[in-house]
């Protein structure tokens, strides 16, 4: 395995994290604080509990999620994007590393910065709105677990796209619907039967659940589907980048 | 005459069909010799920076083999590709980047530890160290060029691809870069180098090769090239104009300008005779006085717009 090669991508991209530090890093927790203030100090402390957590703190897993969600998928997709756009991608061609290097520097760090990022959220929220972690190391596996595997997915739309246009489509127009319609902000159970039944369609409420069973101990779905939804989208992920580098699709001609 | 180094690159039946049908070469055979500098000149769409971009990775050949120091560049790419250096034709570069940092993350990309008197050294040698701090978009065109040098030689490559190197760039900067090619050369890189200008090949080549339509019409060492295939002309200017060729020289391959005040005389340079004193006998027996005489070689790039042509 070429670890130097791994270590000069991890180092790159990560260097470029903290030359954009405000938008990479202070905005986003800026933008998710402004929904504690609103919906967990403002509005929250206006409304009933839920699943028997306070408003306030109900949201806190489904926004950390949010923010994951959306940040590793961003990450990724323009850490590879940009060598393609600026046309530096034949270094990464030319040299001698695997799919797995690449994708081991790249995600690595596409996912190091959302689980930056997923940690100062929490600690934002706290000052915003009370919550408890009842199941930490879970906690940890959920967030390190989504980060890697929406990095990954992000890392496929980088791949995938060769607009910019088209590599803001998805996160726009599939994710972030399926975000806020996950569960971020409601139970599933305040759903009507039909929509209960609909949104498990949704993989994005199996995460949001299982970052919730592990605050607080209870969640819409079993967390150990859960837990293998969010395997099922890494290996799909893995199998997909694994396929593209291995045809060299949108890569090579 | 020294013995012709053993191959570092061999190219076998190399073919490749993009998707839209267009062949981009046709069954290429080709060896590089080790320690050599090869240019490969060809019009627009040729081949050439397909044919690199195979070697280097970047482009999925349809058939065909590629051994790169002894690594075929399929089942052994990583041996392979970590003797390679590319400079690409276009400048792409990360245009936030240092220098520096990006020459660093090419050291490491191709799995070299990091060295910093190593990258210094490569820097200094490309002028590049007093821009080191400097982000790339900042530089000139001549400047970002450098830094693509810089990049490829960052891993110590024992063969470096140049395509297009001085493409745009200045001619003190493209006589710099001569003499740095020369010197890569002196220190064990093999260059295989692709360019538009012909004088380019004409001063660094050691072999020569052709490429059009995807097909290698010509491989050769640039002095039996030179000498095979170019000719040499007797220019005469008379001191009087003639109306014509005289009966008695119609034999020789001659030309008379539309004034009547110039003869060139075109002869083989591989022939045992050039038939220079012979012809300049015959002018004196016929009374023609001479003003002026001098003569002329054909030029690299005479010979291959000729076999262009021919192929054409």
């Amino acid at each position: 395995m070429n670890v130097h090669a791994i270590r000069a991508i991890y180092k790159f991209e990560m260097a470029r994290t903290f030359r954009t530090i405000v938008q990479s890093i202070v905005s986003p927790v800026l933008s998710t604080s402004l929904y504690f203030v609103v919906f967990g100090s403002a509005i929250g402390s206006r409304m009933g509990e839920v699943g028997g957590v306070n408003y306030g703190s109900f949201i806190v897993p489904g926004l950390v999620m949010l923010s994951l969600l959306g940040e590793s998928i961003s990450n990724a997709s323009f850490g590879i994007y940009l060598p393609k756009w600026s046309g530096t991608i034949y270094e990464l061609l030319s040299s001698p590393v695997s799919f797995v290097e690449v994708v081991i520097g790249y995600v690595g760090a596409a996912a190091s910065k959302s689980i930056m990022l997923g940690v100062l959220i929490l600690v934002t929220a706290r000052i915003f709105v009370p919550y408890e972690i009842v199941h930490p190391v879970w906690m940890v596996v959920f967030l390190v677990l989504t980060a890697v595997t929406f990095s990954m997915f992000g890392f496929i739309i980088g791949l995938w796209a060769d607009s910019f246009q088209k590599l803001q489509a998805i996160p726009l127009m599939v994710v972030t619907p399926l975000t806020f319609l996950g569960g971020a902000f409601y139970s599933i159970n305040m759903l009507p039967p039909l929509w209960q039944k609909v949104t498990l369609f949704n993989p994005v409420v199996y995460l949001i659940s299982g970052m919730r069973w592990a605050f607080y101990g209870s969640s819409d779905v079993n967390v150990a589907i859960s837990f293998g939804i969010i395997l099922g989208v890494l290996v799909a992920c893995v199998t997909a980048i694994w396929w593209i580098f291995k045809t060299g699709y949108k890569l090579k001609s | 005459m020294p013995e012709p180094q053993p191959p570092i690159v061999t190219i076998t039946g190399l073919e490749k069909t993009y998707k839209s049908g267009f062949q981009a070469l046709k069954r290429v055979d080709l060896t590089i010799r080790r320690g050599e500098i090869f240019a490969l000149l060809g019009p627009n769409g040729a081949g050439k920076t397909t044919l690199i971009s195979i070697v280097c990775g970047i482009v999925n050949a349809s058939a065909g083999t590629v051994v790169a120091d002894g690594h075929d560049i399929v089942k052994d790419f990583r041996a392979a590709r970590s003797k390679i250096g590319l400079v690409p034709q276009e400048l792409s570069t990360d245009a936030f980047e240092t220098v520096w940092s990006t020459v660093t993350f090419s050291r490491g990309l191709f799995g070299k530890s990091p060295d910093p008197a190593h990258i210094e050294k490569v820097l200094r040698e490309l002028s590049l160290w007093e821009k080191k701090d400097a982000k790339i978009m900042t530089l000139s065109g001549g400047m970002k060029r450098r830094v693509l040098i810089a990049k490829a030689l960052s891993h110590d490559p024992t063969i470096l691809f140049l395509d297009e190197p001085t493409a745009g760039v200045d001619v003190e900067l493209r006589h710099d870069m001569w003499q740095m090619v020369r010197e890569l050369r002196d220190n064990g890189v093999t260059i295989i180098l692709t360019t538009h200008y012909i004088e380019e090949a004409q001063e660094m080549a050691d072999r020569i090769g052709v490429i059009h339509k995807g097909e290698l019409i010509v491989v050769e060492d640039k002095d039996v090239l030179m000498r095979r295939l170019g000719k040499r002309q007797l220019i005469v200017q008379l001191q009087q104009p003639i109306d014509k060729i005289p009966e008695s020289l119609a034999g020789l391959a001659l030309e008379r300008s539309a004034d009547g005040t110039t003869l060139t005389y075109s002869f083989d340079v591989q022939g045992e005779q050039t038939g220079i004193a012979q012809f300049l006998k015959q002018l004196e027996q016929l009374g023609i006085e001479l003003k002026d005489l001098h003569s002329s070689e054909s030029s690299l790039e005479d010979i291959f717009v000729n076999l262009v042509k021919e192929k054409s």
